[in-house]
């Protein structure tokens, strides 16, 4: 019972560590003082502001505009990766490029983000595209580096995915390509969906990266809050957080819950199968 | 062991027709991976109708030879023609070849119904069609009801059957299994193997099935070829197979054997005489074989054809000159008896120290048995019973 005691407590000392931080950003947003840190009331005030604030939903809105356009050029780009790495067997170069393609996940961002905004800006000079730094290339940036985790999550799904199913496909007569539009993508679906999604949230929260590659009048959310830390919080960046939480936290909830459910359905079927047999 | 074989006996079965032109044939078919030769210049011929078993241990290049006909795998050297026509460079999906595969591999997003149907889409096949040899083929196998259901939702054998179903329906004339019964249990296996037998005479369809199990092959195969260490060992009729092993590997690999070693001593155009210093005794066979005197060989004798008594065997008038002179009689203590209930296994350890194993079925009770541990036994057998192997 002791022992049981000591678990429990460590566990809402963990739980307190991970979102006591969370709750407070949430309970600040209905604050009606301006100083983010003294309470001064209950109020929904920021949250009214937050709507006529055009700098802040713009930066919001431009953040989901990169997040979704870089997400999908990754998920694209990573497959023929994956698929390249796991089914092609043994080619030239081989070695490198699983090497090169897993390179964006440990190098420091500062050195991404810089070489990356040396390339625009030599190819700026060089062709004259991309015509100055904003959303196209912050989308590029954002491309490259979470490119590289849509490849590693496709590889690995391929790699555990029995390769006797396609060699089935084409032994009843279809042709490579149709081999995989209708018998491997629909089957790694769910890990494309979870690649993008990973994408997506990587790109979201990336501040570094666009920083180098962001330009005038193209300044993403995270930019935003990070640089108005320097003058003080405006509380109406708790309201925008908290807003973003529930967005994500209800998306979160409806997805494990259908999640489960097939899982349900899944153990339910197989039982009859096995019953039934 | 049971090891009749269940067809029925043809008039000239296709390998003995010099008229007949094989179906399959494979010339010379190399297959190195790096350094490793996983088929090393087998040769065969595969005549239409055939259920035709490819059987062997793992790694003996028995599944990479199947993946080389289905055209998966390239031959490194060699030819494979199917149907006269050269096979070289020719894609799985354009061969008149379909395969079963041991994961089955049903695609777990589509119903059985779509499962079967996958094939004859690639061909465009008219809807109707498709509809009504779906129907057809699913009616075979006994799967009429569970068109709708997806591959998880059915059993192991109800799996192998989709699985069978879609490799059959687009009625291809040659048919590729790689152990198509491994993943079933002991009873499910006996009763598939008689429909697969079934269903591949009704359909007329050539089998080649891929297998380590040799009791499958033995009960369901018109011919066999062993293969060992990517090499064809020998290719036969089951019975050929086993009552006429040419090598050691062979009678070793395919039942329980035992094996005397011994020296040729006479060696006629109606016997040879054969001096075993592991038997203890001459050993007598009723044929000539093509090695010279003082050679040494193995001579090879199977369980079964042993026969234990407690006395010493009264010379019957057809084995007068086997047993004359002790040839074919030796001596030993029961070590082990083994009940398997149809018959019992036991292991006989002779004077010289060997031991031999010999099945007899219980013709009496257990409780009635006469011999039991420990008791000195007389083993003796028939002149054909021993096979001379010299490799």
């Amino acid at each position: 019972m002791k022992q049981m005691g000591k678990l429990a407590w460590a566990l809402w000392f963990g739980y307190a560590f991970l979102y006591v931080p969370i709750a407070l950003l949430i309970f600040y947003s209905f604050n009606e003082s301006r100083l983010v840190t003294v309470w001064g009331g209950f109020s929904t005030k920021w949250y009214a502001e937050l709507l006529q604030n055009d700098q802040l939903l713009g930066a919001a809105w431009l953040s989901l505009k990169v997040a979704a356009m870089s997400a999908t050029a990754s998920v694209v780009l990573g497959t023929v990766a994956g698929l390249a790495l796991a089914r092609f067997g043994r080619f030239r170069g081989r070695t490198l490029f699983g090497g090169m393609i897993t390179a964006p996940l440990v190098m420091p961002e500062v050195i991404t983000g810089l070489s990356l905004l040396l390339l625009f800006v030599a190819l700026e000079q060089a062709i004259g595209w991309p015509d100055g730094r904003g959303m196209t290339t912050i989308t590029i940036a954002h491309t490259t580096f979470t490119m590289a985790y849509v490849a590693v999550i496709i590889q690995s799904r391929l790699v555990s995915l029995d390769e006797s199913l396609e060699e089935a496909a084409m032994d009843l007569g279809a042709r490579p390509a149709k081999v995989f539009f209708v018998i491997t993508l629909p089957i790694i679906a769910p890990a494309i969906v979870s690649g993008w999604l990973l994408a997506f949230t990587l790109s979201l929260d990336d501040v570094v990266v666009a920083s180098f590659v962001s330009g005038p009048g193209s300044t993403t959310l995270p930019m935003v809050i990070f640089s108005s830390v320097k003058f003080g919080i405006s509380p109406q960046i708790n309201a925008l957080a908290t807003l973003m939480m529930v967005v994500v936290a209800t998306g979160i909830f409806i997805a494990s819950l259908v999640m489960a459910r097939q899982d349900r359905q899944r153990k339910r079927d197989e039982q009859m199968a096995v019953q039934g047999g | 062991m049971a090891v009749q074989p269940i067809r029925k006996p043809t008039r000239l079965e296709p390998w003995q027709d010099p008229g007949q032109k094989p179906y399959v044939r494979i010339e010379k078919v190399t297959k190195t991976f790096g350094d490793f030769v996983a088929v090393d210049e087998v040769s065969l011929s595969i005549y239409r109708g055939e259920f035709f078993a490819l059987l062997g241990g793992s790694g003996s290049g028995k599944t990479t030879l199947l993946r080389m006909l289905a055209g998966f795998e390239t031959p490194t050297e060699g030819k494979i023609f199917i149907d006269g026509v050269d096979m070289a460079g020719i894609p799985p999906y354009e061969r008149p070849v379909n395969m079963m595969f041991q994961s089955y591999a049903l695609f777990p997003h589509m119903s059985v119904e779509q499962n079967v149907a996958f094939g004859l889409k690639q061909d465009g096949v008219a809807k109707a069609e498709i509809k009504e040899r779906v129907g057809a083929i699913l009616d075979l196998v006994q799967l009429g009801q569970f068109g709708k259901r997806k591959p998880h939702q059915l059993s192991g054998g109800q799996r192998q059957r989709v699985a069978l179903a879609r490799s059959l329906v687009k009625r291809p004339k040659l048919l590729l299994l790689d152990e198509p019964l491994g993943a079933l249990d002991k009873r499910l296996r006996e009763r598939t193997q008689f429909e697969l037998v079934n269903i591949q005479e009704k359909l007329g369809v050539t089998f080649i099935v891929v297998t380590h199990d040799q009791e499958e092959a033995m009960t369901m195969s018109s011919r066999i070829a062993v293969m060992n260490h990517g090499v064809i060992a020998q290719t036969g009729t089951p019975t050929e197979i086993y009552e006429y092993p040419q090598s050691r590997f062979v009678a070793e690999f395919i039942g329980s054997v035992n094996m005397f070693e011994g020296r040729v001593v006479e060696d006629q155009a109606d016997h040879v005489l054969i001096r075993s210093e592991d038997a203890g005794c001459d050993l007598y066979i009723n044929h000539a074989v093509a090695v010279p005197a003082g050679a040494t060989v193995g001579v090879a004798v199977r369980p079964e054809k042993i026969a234990l008594s407690k006395e010493p065997p009264v010379n019957a008038a057809a084995n007068a000159a086997a047993n004359a002179d002790g040839r074919n009689v030796t001596s030993g203590i029961v070590r082990e008896i083994a009940y398997l209930g149809d018959v019992s296994i036991y292991l006989v350890e002779l004077k010289t120290g060997k031991t031999v194993r010999v099945t007899a079925p219980n013709v009496v009770r257990r409780t009635e048995m006469p011999i039991t541990w420990d008791d000195e036994v007389y083993l003796s057998w028939r002149p054909f019973a021993g096979v001379v192997l010299t490799q």
